[in-house]
């Protein structure tokens, strides 16, 4: 059973390096804290498992090598084919794992909850009582961020900044396809629709440049969908926003419509200015002069809090003059 | 002048010279080779004379054996185009670093893994799969065919319609840029207006047609068509994890074909079921879809599933352990695989109540699978276990697979998914349970089953060198997908900046190269055991004192599988009949009633191809034309009352005395 040793030694060097490689992986070693729950649940429920993966792995050998045609010393019961204890054993563990598994899963869940602000800075610090979380908008263009920043009255392309231990807000959407806005230091990701708007609360706790993308491919520039996301103290986040708002960038909505035409591998850009409804615009589909805005077609006013929203809208070709047809439409749909 | 150009539009529709990929070498030179085997492969069956033989006796066949073999051929065919598209990733994302941008320009880069993705699921995995059920449940059943013989040839051939239309998408325009499962609004006419995603949902919906109804028949032959006294619980455990691989076909593919139409029709007709705009709504398709595509792995690894525990009971000497517990953690897997369907988009955004219900029922299916898993274990234990080719498979599956399903469930903790998501975690996780799961499986069947099919055993040697790559190969291919996931790394990316994850990819394309030698190894096993067939001849129909009906044939099965249905008593059927000294009747045979051959399926299917180029390309004219040409063959061929003919008494006694003789000499 040489061979059987030789693939023990092949899954043993691999399981190896793999651990050893984990001390510079992102996900395992992140900087911000909702990523360090994530990564520790992610350890916790591996431990949990192994608790059967390896006794499962152990016994296939050992019963392969122990039972092998050979070794007429073993025990053969040719009619031995069932065993109400080992049953109950091979049912009852898995579901014991399963459900400590399933009540981490139901807490950590609601805990980790993209939508749900934080309470906490890191393990040890809760968030500041009156310590309001930084907005940040971010559009999903073809193929390239877009970050708004409504308090500051800023906007950039490609460039996502944020001050370390200031728990942040993003509120995310697209122009046309589905991406998935993903910071993987910071915290999980979550998609970004057109006609939609996401949730993501997070918060970076080391400063640093950490790398921001585009985890759902979206077609051709997907791959060059990225940024640089910098983690820096208050005053370089102040000095930082003041730099953007001095540049001549003025994002306006005529402006937002050229910067939306698809195109691959965009530089940084900053805008000092930024036209305060555009985000509202984007997400209701209606930048466009004439175009009537998904919230004004539905009979109740305002977004779920959650994207399971569908996008009813309007048109993007033509005619978009008529509202009365528009809204009987919408009115179809709800 | 003007009318010249539209009666060009109306026939040619969008094809133009454009649409063929002078411009590409790779493309050129794959077209070059496979012209050049075709035509060889022609000039063969010409030279030899074999177009007479291969229409009467393997085209218009309505025997389930012929067109089970069929199937496999299928599956085994196109798994060398998907592991081409595979290799050809792995090799341009381990050179795609920095200043080097590979060898691939993206818009072929991203056509390849949809197209790896679609062959390897729809064209390789289902015809396999398909194709051992179709061949061994009739056999495990006692029975002489499947319920409806035709309808079975047609499900073949359309099947292969979509194989076909995959292929002409290489040569004759693009394949789909979008990945396998073409979301929108990606998918949408807006942002893919070409010709790929047609391709991609007429291809499908051919094939879908073909898999739904074979799914109906197999069915029906199971629930209708068992011998006398083979009660539901005296299954053999391959028929049951069919019977609930088929219903959840039937349940399943009629979502894909729904969903794929509505697609069309928004591409097609304007319509706005997942625009961005005008009210549609793109999250709906991504339910729909993968509401067919969870129950869609459970199709896949259920059969497979039933073949290990054929082999493992076989080649352990002993019944499988806890059938009964096997019997309902497959029922519950069946039902439970269609409450799990979200936990692909966790990260879409829906409350943290609807994910951790996802997450949770997505965890209790481990439960009955690993229930699974220890009734292999326990079957093994106290056995004589004989480590033979298909045992071998089994042993790398189930060490293999708990590594897989350890991940996946790791993947269904919502909070640990919105950092796994879409990663190359996620990649070798699907990976790990589909190769070496479901893959492992296949391989493991055919080699168990091949002596039953041809008459003669697999080769030892290049079987062991098969499977000893495939095994390595995967693990080198897959195990750096993980390490990459966990360093934040996602799926479908043509270029990296990072070199430091460079190693990585170098890794998994050795590993990939390693696996390309299994495969090779796999094929020379199929070349090196035709030439030595003589002296790996099976006479006695049951090489490895098998315990199910299928064994009590002669290998190969006459045309009619059983002289007499068997009468079953207990399960294991053929080992009770061993046990208790059964003697195979020699006399009182009467005439065997037979369904015929038809050219039907494979003009019918001829037809859909024809059909489906026609819409991909719009050319109306074509397309109608084409369409009441199917609908009139589809009538015409309801008027074909010359259906069935009976094997003579004389015949079915010749054929019998022949394998008396012949059992006598063993």
């Amino acid at each position: 059973m040489q061979l059987f040793k030789y693939l023990r030694g092949a899954s043993l060097t691999l399981l190896v390096a793999a651990l050893l490689s984990g001390c510079d992986a992102v996900v395992m070693s992140p900087s911000g804290d909702v990523a360090v729950q994530q990564r520790d649940l992610l350890v916790w429920a591996t431990v949990l498992m192994l608790l059967v993966i390896v006794p499962v792995i152990v016994l296939t050998f050992w019963f392969a090598w122990h039972y092998r045609e050979t070794n007429t010393e073993a025990n053969y019961k040719p009619d031995w084919t069932h065993s109400t204890v080992l049953e109950l054993v091979i049912w009852s563990v898995p579901l014991m794992i399963i459900i400590a598994l399933g009540a981490m899963t139901w807490v950590s869940t609601h805990k980790l909850d993209p939508y749900r602000p934080l309470d906490r800075i890191d393990a040890q610090t809760p968030v500041p009582v009156g310590l309001e979380p930084l907005t940040v908008e971010v559009v999903a263009l073809d193929w390239k961020w877009l970050f708004i920043y409504p308090e500051q009255g800023i906007a950039t392309v490609n460039e996502l900044a944020a001050p370390v231990n200031h728990p942040i807000r993003f509120k995310i959407t697209a122009s046309t396809m589905m991406n998935s806005f993903f910071i993987p230091a910071m915290a999980g990701q979550i998609y970004a629709m057109a006609g939609m708007e996401t949730k993501l609360h997070g918060v970076i706790n080391e400063p640093g440049v950490y790398k921001g993308f585009s985890a759902n491919y979206s077609g051709a520039g997907y791959s060059q969908m990225k940024f640089d996301f910098h983690g820096l103290s208050e005053e370089d986040f102040a000095s930082w926003v003041e730099e953007v708002k001095a540049s001549d960038g003025n994002l306006s909505r005529d402006e937002y419509l050229q910067l939306a035409e698809p195109s691959i591998d965009d530089p940084v850009s900053y805008y000092g200015q930024v036209d305060p409804t555009l985000y509202y615009g984007i997400f209701n589909r209606c930048v466009e002069p004439g175009q009537v805005c998904m919230e004004d077609m539905m009979y109740h006013g305002g977004m779920d809090k959650h994207a399971g929203h569908h996008g009813d809208a309007k048109a993007e070709h033509a005619d978009h003059q008529d509202h009365a047809g528009h809204q009987s439409h919408g009115g179809h749909h709800e | 002048m003007f009318e010249n150009l539209d009666l060009t539009k109306l026939i040619f529709g969008r094809l133009t010279w454009d649409a063929i990929p002078f411009h590409d070498p790779i493309i050129l030179g794959t077209f070059a080779v496979v012209a050049l085997g075709g035509i060889a492969l022609l000039a063969a069956l010409t030279r030899y004379k074999l177009w007479g033989y291969l229409w009467n006796e393997w085209f218009t066949t309505i025997d389930h054996k012929k067109i089970g073999i069929m199937y496999i051929i299928l599956g085994l065919v196109m798994l060398l185009r998907g592991f081409a598209d595979a290799i050809m990733m792995r090799l341009h994302q381990a050179m795609a670093f920095g200043d080097a941008t590979g060898y691939l320009p993206p818009h072929h880069y991203d056509q390849i893994f949809t197209a790896h993705g679609v062959i390897m699921i729809f064209f390789v995995a289902m015809p396999l799969v398909t194709g051992i059920m179709n061949y061994l449940i009739p056999l495990q059943i006692g029975t002489r065919d499947v319920a409806f013989p035709f309808l079975n040839n047609f499900s073949f051939w359309m099947t292969t319609g979509g194989a076909v239309l995959m292929m002409v998408s290489l040569f004759i325009g693009e394949f789909a840029k979008t990945g396998w499962l073409a979301y929108p609004p990606l998918s949408g006419i807006l942002q893919s207006p070409g010709v790929g995603v047609d391709y991609y949902i007429w291809a499908l919906q051919i094939a879908g047609v073909g898999t739904l109804l074979s799914g109906v028949n197999l069915l029906v032959t199971i629930v209708k068509m068992r011998a006398p006294g083979m009660s539901l619980m005296k299954m053999p455990v391959f028929t049951w994890t069919s019977l609930c691989t088929n219903i959840l076909i039937v349940a399943a593919f009629p979502v894909l074909t729904a969903v794929l139409a509505m697609l069309s029709m928004d591409r097609y007709l304007d319509t706005a079921f997942f625009t961005n705009d005008l009210g549609g709504n793109a999250m709906m398709y991504v339910n729909l879809i993968w509401i067919w595509g969870h129950p869609e792995v459970y199709i896949l690894i259920l059969p497979v599933f039933g073949i290990f525990s054929e082999i493992v009971a076989t080649y352990s000497r002993k019944p499988l352990f806890g059938y009964t517990s096997m019997v309902y953690a497959t029922v519950v897997i069946t039902v439970l695989s269609y409450l799990v369907w979200l936990h692909h988009f966790f990260t879409m955004g829906s409350g943290a109540s609807v994910n951790s219900f996802f997450g949770i029922t997505t965890m209790i299916i481990s439960i009955p699978t690993g229930a699974k898993i220890f009734n292999w274990l326990f079957t093994m234990f106290r056995g004589r276990i004989k480590f033979d080719v298909p045992m071998l498979w089994t042993m790398g599956f189930m060490v293999t697979f708990v590594i897989g399903g350890m991940t996946g469930v790791l993947l269904a903790v919502p909070p640990v998914d919105f950092v796994l998501h879409n990663s190359l975690f996620l990649i070798a996780h699907f990976h790990n349970v589909i190769i070496g799961g479901v893959l492992f499986g296949l391989f493991a069947g055919i080699t168990y089953w091949f002596p039953k099919a041809t008459g003669y055993k697999l080769d030892e040697f290049w079987g062991k060198m098969s499977f000893w790559f495939w095994l390595i190969g995967f693990y080198f291919a897959f195990m750096p997908l993980y390490v990459l996931g966990l360093m934040g790394v996602t799926r479908r990316v043509s270029h990296f900046e990072d070199q430091s994850l460079q190693i990585w990819f170098q890794i998994a394309a050795f590993g990939a190269v390693l696996i390309a030698v299994g495969i090779a190894a796999f094929i020379i096993q199929l070349v090196v055991s035709f030439m030595r067939r003589e002296s790996l001849k099976d006479e006695t129909g049951d090489p490895w004192d098998g315990r199910t009906l299928e064994w009590s044939t002669s290998s190969p099965p006459p045309p009619y599988n059983f002289a007499f249905t068997p009468r079953v008593h207990e399960l294991d059927a053929w080992w009770q009949m061993k046990q208790h000294g059964f003697q195979r009747p020699e006399s009182g045979f009467i005439p065997i009633h037979m369904p015929k051959g038809t050219w039907a399926g494979i003009v019918l299917s001829g037809i859909s191809v024809v059909i489906g180029f026609a819409l991909i390309w719009h050319m109306w004219l074509l397309a109608g034309v084409s369409f009441v040409a199917l609908i009139g063959t589809a009538i015409y061929h309801t008027f074909n009352y010359d259906r069935d003919y009976y094997i003579p008494a004389e015949e079915v006694e010749r054929i019998e005395a022949e394998r008396t003789r012949v059992l006598a000499n063993v």
